[in-house]
């Protein structure tokens, strides 16, 4: 997988590439442990990624949990695929997807 | 066409797994909004091996997957000799939750069922036996 991040003031977006599961998530966690401090806004651009597992969505709910206290997050790009996975897991409703 | 991989389960070899998986799904012409869920499904089950069977240490898994064409359908069976665990046991996660009161476990047992047309588990001579069947 490939993450991206852009940030601009207290906006950081990450983008990410590929697949976002078990061996990429905590690649993920990492960059968000690193970069979140300070943040007011996070974008996580999923165009290019073919699917979510699990781990990928214990990584998503993490910084949701994080955006709570100290901003927003918003998901922007996500698949049909990867729409249906959160659809199914009641994701949906947890995060602010952007359409 | 059947196929049987036995090898160590850990994360890093998640992708030879999903090699044999979707080999085998490609050679059906199988549509890709159903390999990527299979391919979820499949990460799940041979995780769960890789992280929970064998407590600290590194052991084997077993998969075996058998395609028919018609009608078209995989059938995979993942087996492992670790502690015996029946993961259809797992109660399926409350997905009406908000994020603070989210707990994440049984999220990815809960993807597989949604997923797969039948799934069965059986501890037989030691060994835990999970069966998914999906037709397409």
């Amino acid at each position: 997988m490939t993450i991206n991040t852009k940030q601009e003031g207290t906006q950081l977006t990450i983008s990410l590439e590929g697949r976002l599961d078990t061996v990429t998530a905590p690649e993920l966690e990492e960059v968000i442990k690193e970069k979140l401090h300070g943040m007011t806004e996070l974008i996580m651009d999923l165009k290019d990624i073919a699917y979510v597992s699990s781990a990928g969505l214990r990584v998503l709910l993490s910084a949701q949990k994080v955006m709570n206290r100290q901003g927003s997050m918003v998901i922007r790009n996500a698949n049909e695929d990867v729409m249906e996975i959160f659809d199914v897991t009641g994701f949906v409703d947890i995060l602010n997807i952007e359409s | 066409m059947l196929r049987e991989l036995e090898i160590e389960a850990k994360d890093a070899n998640l992708d030879t797994v999903l090699d044999l998986v979707n080999g085998q799904l490609e050679a059906l012409d199988c549509p890709s909004g159903i390999m990527i869920k299979m391919a979820v499904a499949v990460e799940e089950l041979f995780v769960n091996i890789a992280h929970y069977a064998y407590g600290d240490k590194v052991g084997m898994a077993k998969i075996i997957t058998e395609t028919q064409d018609d009608p078209r359908g995989i059938s995979i069976t993942f087996i492992d000799s670790g502690i015996p665990y029946n993961p259809l046991l797992k109660e399926d996660p409350d997905v009406t939750l908000s994020a603070e009161e989210r707990q994440i476990g049984g999220l990815g047992i809960y993807m597989v069922k949604k997923t797969v047309d039948k799934i069965d588990y059986s501890y037989e001579d030691g060994k835990n036996i999970l069966h998914i069947f999906k037709a397409f």
